[in-house]
């Protein structure tokens, strides 16, 4: 068959990219061999407009045991234990197919932690939806929900936490980002280095089907009008099956058997097979007679493209075969060996023992396109919003707008439909703050949550950026966990349009500056381009995963209000900032202004302080202060735990709207004992943190002095209506 | 006392009451679902999961699993029998228990903490508890809404063979306490013999105050009684 241009294009390959694949194969390359280097070389899969940039995170650090580069990222928490984690996106499969795009992503990424060796621990998830009145959010919202369920709830992991976001610039280009947490003996991690020649390659797992093919280059291209015919592009997943292959894995790597193991995610078959011998510099030579296969007649360029889920390549060590196929045949799954390691450092595919297609591994792997693509830069703004030209509005108003609205009303209506429960070690749900999981059988537990603010970063990626990861690690201070490190999901438009560049390099410098400054380095991590419809990119929507230690689980910190008449205090400063505030744009459907600054200095210093009086066990409850500012955290732990509060009156407030609104950075609320409290006074002062006592817990009513007095059953109700009203 | 657990292909809550046996010092043992023989034991437990992925119906493939054989023969000799969820559902998938669970009447998956009611505390599972105790318990299912014919109904009555009902923190038992749309609130229910009991609430998920409460920790005291 001739190679064409439109065949091509259809590969989604540029012209240049074409000439390069004719210069390092030295000839034409045929079908088979176009549709591989197809689906080495597209953006989801090479990384080729983003490597450059993500050079320049931080990525090691004592904690780190293995950072970016593996299937997950690795960290170390002490007494051989190790956390294995990684965030990734399914954005482009949940727009078209919401369940199975939502549930194989889920199923993706768990197989990326299990790979290395850990057991799941906890699942999370960041998904972000159009305008609700959009006619297409209602069911992509349902459909995502129950996929992200149907495949965690089956394979028995808890869904622990996430964040449920709408917005209309997802309207045509949803997000949907999984994030996985595995627990790990140091000792017995696992990695997809192939090692050794003649080395035994072996499929297991689920049959190869027809789905999923090209995924990932639909994955690495914008939406068009026709995009529902894209369908058949995405894959089914099968969580009984997944669950059968995690213990049928688990259960071999307790001894020495795997040289190296790799699962089948994006581009199947091609990527684990090139990988592996890619980091190993080996070859690879594979008879594709031999895959299991779900449906008749497939063919090579068929099976290797396939994104089949729930399938994992393993290399073995000699005379290992028997112990392993037993172990995967009393789990009722396919176990067959389909090719060897070699020393060509080449990829070669055989069908019936005739050649098919041959490609050097460098070629698909090292040697894949690296664009320096151009960018042009945001100016950033230094409007500041006037907010007497909104008019007058009452306190109380704005906060029920904002509570019932629906990216700040519960979202308890969703996390039901998770088992956040079995496996039994989640010490705390997920709430607004982080969730907190106990490693199984020990003292200590790990704090986990997603963030995002799309909102911050459009208006100024760079501080965008700062903000989201000092944010998260906000979060894991808030329940008492030392934050270690992240993984990142970075969703942004189209790479080839220099602004959308720029708001990735931006972001990316953001991310870093706090990143290296709060020593919370980025191990692990996935790039979504091509988040858009039409030329119409979605605003840069960098997501951050973090895990945090708590050494000693004695009793959960949570955000919620603890006992009557305990002293609250706020900690950080506030300057009342509103620029792109929820104030803003609940009320006056306003977008405007740039983000809250961030100060990195005050950021450490806050949370480190905070840290240490939750580790005294001073502080009876703590809650990070962050989107809708002060007031909407109040609310919060006022809702969640049946107490009430009162604001005092105090002289040296400022405009109210700008002290309760205003969502400036690095702040905490804090509840304390009033037999503690000069003893935190004490702490605070000695570490120069700025703090105000601003009022107690009493029962029943949220109340602000002189402004409002509510009861929180009402504000509960207001809080958990929009659903049900949807 | 020794336990065994069954574990079929998809359960995924045999370790949790696993660790809740332990906890509880019964001396338990795992039965995978292809063995033919089953230990000596005073009380086999069927675990919440998605046996076979609940493809099918919910429980039918693994009611049809060569284990299930020897739960049966237990069965009748007088062994203890505890499914909870999943296994709940596998119970009534064999026979040994009557009724059947269908879609939650919201049809979507439900995790969240219920009250219910312990309605009979006279029996080998809950002799611990008091009269009409109510417990703060876990539930998380897809298919948890019993329903039973009326004379099979009335028979759970006048036998006082319901274990459980679905109620809110004051005991009532209504509409707004009943999670998934179940029959007369109902979440666990004897045989006649009262030796087996299926419930859809996860007492191994209530053995600990750190993660949950100790709600669930007086159902295996009572079974040890």
């Amino acid at each position: 068959m001739e190679i064409t241009k439109k065949i091509i294009e259809k590969h989604g390959l540029k012209l240049e990219e074409y000439k390069n694949i004719q210069k390092l194969m030295r000839r034409d390359p045929n079908l088979l061999e176009l549709g591989i280097f197809s689906a080495m070389w597209n953006e989801h899969c090479s990384y080729k407009s983003s490597r450059l940039h993500l050079k320049k995170l931080p990525t090691t650090g004592n904690q780190v045991i293995q950072g970016p580069g593996e299937n997950a990222g690795v960290i170390d928490i002490g007494d051989n234990d190790a956390i294995v984690f990684k965030i990734e996106s399914h954005n482009h499969p949940s727009y078209i197919e919401p369940y199975q795009g939502a549930a194989t992503g889920v199923g993706g990424i768990l197989r990326d932690v299990f790979t290395m060796g850990a057991r799941p621990i906890a699942l999370l998830n960041s998904i972000h939806f159009g305008s609700p009145e959009h006619p297409k959010t209602k069911s992509l919202l349902n459909g995502v929900v129950s996929g992200i369920g149907g495949y965690g709830n089956c394979i028995g992991i808890p869904t622990v936490a996430g964040e449920t976001k709408f917005n209309e610039t997802y309207n045509e280009n949803i997000l949907v980002n999984a994030m996985a947490v595995g627990h790990a003996k140091i000792d017995r991690i696992f990695y997809s280095k192939a090692k050794g020649v003649g080395k035994a390659v072996v499929y297991v797992g689920s049959k190869t089907g027809r789905d999923g093919i090209h995924g990932a280059s639909m994955a690495s291209a914008e939406f068009d009008e026709n995009s529902d015919e894209k369908k058949p592009t995405v894959q089914v997943g099968d969580p009984f099956t997944e669950k059968l292959l995690l213990e049928a894995c688990l259960e071999l790597m307790r001894d020495d058997s795997i040289i190296a193991i790799q699962d089948m995610g994006a581009a199947g078959l091609t990527s684990s097979s090139v990988e592996m011998a890619s980091k190993g510099s080996l070859g690879i030579e594979l008879e594709l007679d031999k895959v299991p296969c779900r449906e008749e007649n497939m063919t090579p360029y068929e099976m290797m493209l396939s994104e089949s889920q729930e399938r994992m390549l393993i290399i073995l060590e000699d005379g290992k075969e028997d112990h392993a196929r037993k172990i995967f045949k009393k789990w009722d799954l396919d176990f067959v060996v389909i090719g060897k390691t070699t020393n060509t450092k080449k990829l070669t595919l055989k069908f019936n023992k005739v050649i098919q297609g041959e490609i050097p591994i460098d070629a698909l792997a090292s040697k894949a396109p690296v664009y320096d693509r151009k960018l042009v830069r945001k100016k950033s703004s230094n409007s500041k919003v006037d907010i007497k030209k909104f008019g007058k509005i009452k306190i109380e108003d704005a906060l029920i707008k904002i509570l019932s609205s629906p990216n700040h009303s519960s979202k308890n209506w969703i996390t039901e439909q998770y088992d956040q429960m079995v496996m039994c070690d989640t010490a705390k749900k997920s709430g607004s703050d982080a969730a907190i999981i106990r490693i199984h059988n020990k003292d200590k537990a790990i704090a986990v949550s997603v963030d995002s603010s799309a909102n911050y970063c459009k208006a100024d990626p760079l501080t965008g950026g700062k903000q989201i990861v000092c944010e998260n690690w906000r979060n894991l201070i808030a329940v008492g966990a030392k934050p270690l490190a992240i993984t990142n999901c970075l969703n942004f438009g189209n790479p080839e349009n220099k602004v959308i560049m720029g708001e990735f390099a931006d972001c990316l410098e953001g991310i870093k500056k706090a990143c290296e400054f709060l020593n919370y380095p980025v191990v692990s991590g996935n790039v979504s381009f091509y988040n858009g419809t039409n030329k119409k990119n979605i605003f840069p929507t960098p997501v951050i995963g973090g895990v945090g230690l708590i050494k000693k689980l004695s009793e959960p910190v949570s955000h919620k209000f603890k006992e009557l008449n305990s002293v609250i205090i706020l900690v950080g400063k506030t300057f009342g900032h509103l620029g792109q505030s929820c104030f803003l744009k609940e009320n006056f459907s306003v977008i405007d202004g740039k983000p809250p600054e961030i100060n990195l200095i005050n950021e450490k210093n806050n949370g480190e302080t905070v840290l240490e009086l939750i580790n005294q066990n001073l502080i009876n409850s703590a809650h990070d202060v962050s989107n809708g500012g002060l007031i909407l955290a109040l609310s919060e732990m006022a809702i969640g735990s049946n107490l009430g509060l009162k604001v005092e009156k105090n002289k040296n407030l400022r405009n109210l709207i700008e002290f309760f609104f205003g969502e400036d950075q690095g702040r905490y609320i804090l509840e304390v004992k009033r037999n503690k409290l000069a003893y935190v006074e004490k702490i605070l002062k000695s570490y120069n943190i700025h703090f105000e006592k601003i009022g107690f817990t009493q029962k029943k009513y949220f109340e602000i002095e002189g402004e409002m007095k509510t009861d929180i059953n009402d504000l509960f109700k207001i809080n958990n209506q929009w659903y049900n009203n949807y | 006392m020794r336990s065994s657990v069954i574990v079929f292909p998809g359960s995924n809550c045999d370790r949790d009451i696993s660790v809740a046996l332990e906890k509880m010092q019964f001396k338990n043992q795992m039965v995978w679902h292809k063995d033919t023989v089953l230990p000596k034991s005073d009380l086999i437990v069927i675990p919440g999961g998605f046996s076979y992925g609940d493809y099918l119906r919910s429980g039918a493939i693994a009611g049809k699993s060569l284990i299930i054989d020897e739960v049966i023969k237990a069965a009748n000799s007088g062994c203890l029998i505890l499914g909870i969820c999943n296994g709940f559902q596998i119970l009534t998938e064999t026979g040994l228990l009557k009724g059947t669970l269908l879609r939650n009447k919201n049809l979507k998956f439900i995790n969240k903490d219920v009250n219910i009611k312990v309605t009979n505390n006279n029996t080998k599972f809950t002799s611990k508890y008091k009269a009409n105790q109510i417990l703060k318990i876990n539930i998380a299912h897809n298919e948890g809404n019993y329903f039973t014919d009326r004379n099979h109904l009335d028979e759970l009555c006048k036998d006082n063979l319901i274990a459980f009902k679905y109620c809110d923190e004051k005991g009532n038992i209504n509409m707004e306490s009943n999670p998934n749309g179940a029959i007369e609130n109902i979440a666990g229910i004897y045989n006649p013999k009262k030796n087996i009991l299926g419930m859809m609430p996860h007492p191994e998920r209530m053995i600990d105050n750190l993660i949950s409460n100790t709600d669930g920790a007086d159902l295996f005291l009572s079974i040890l009684n």
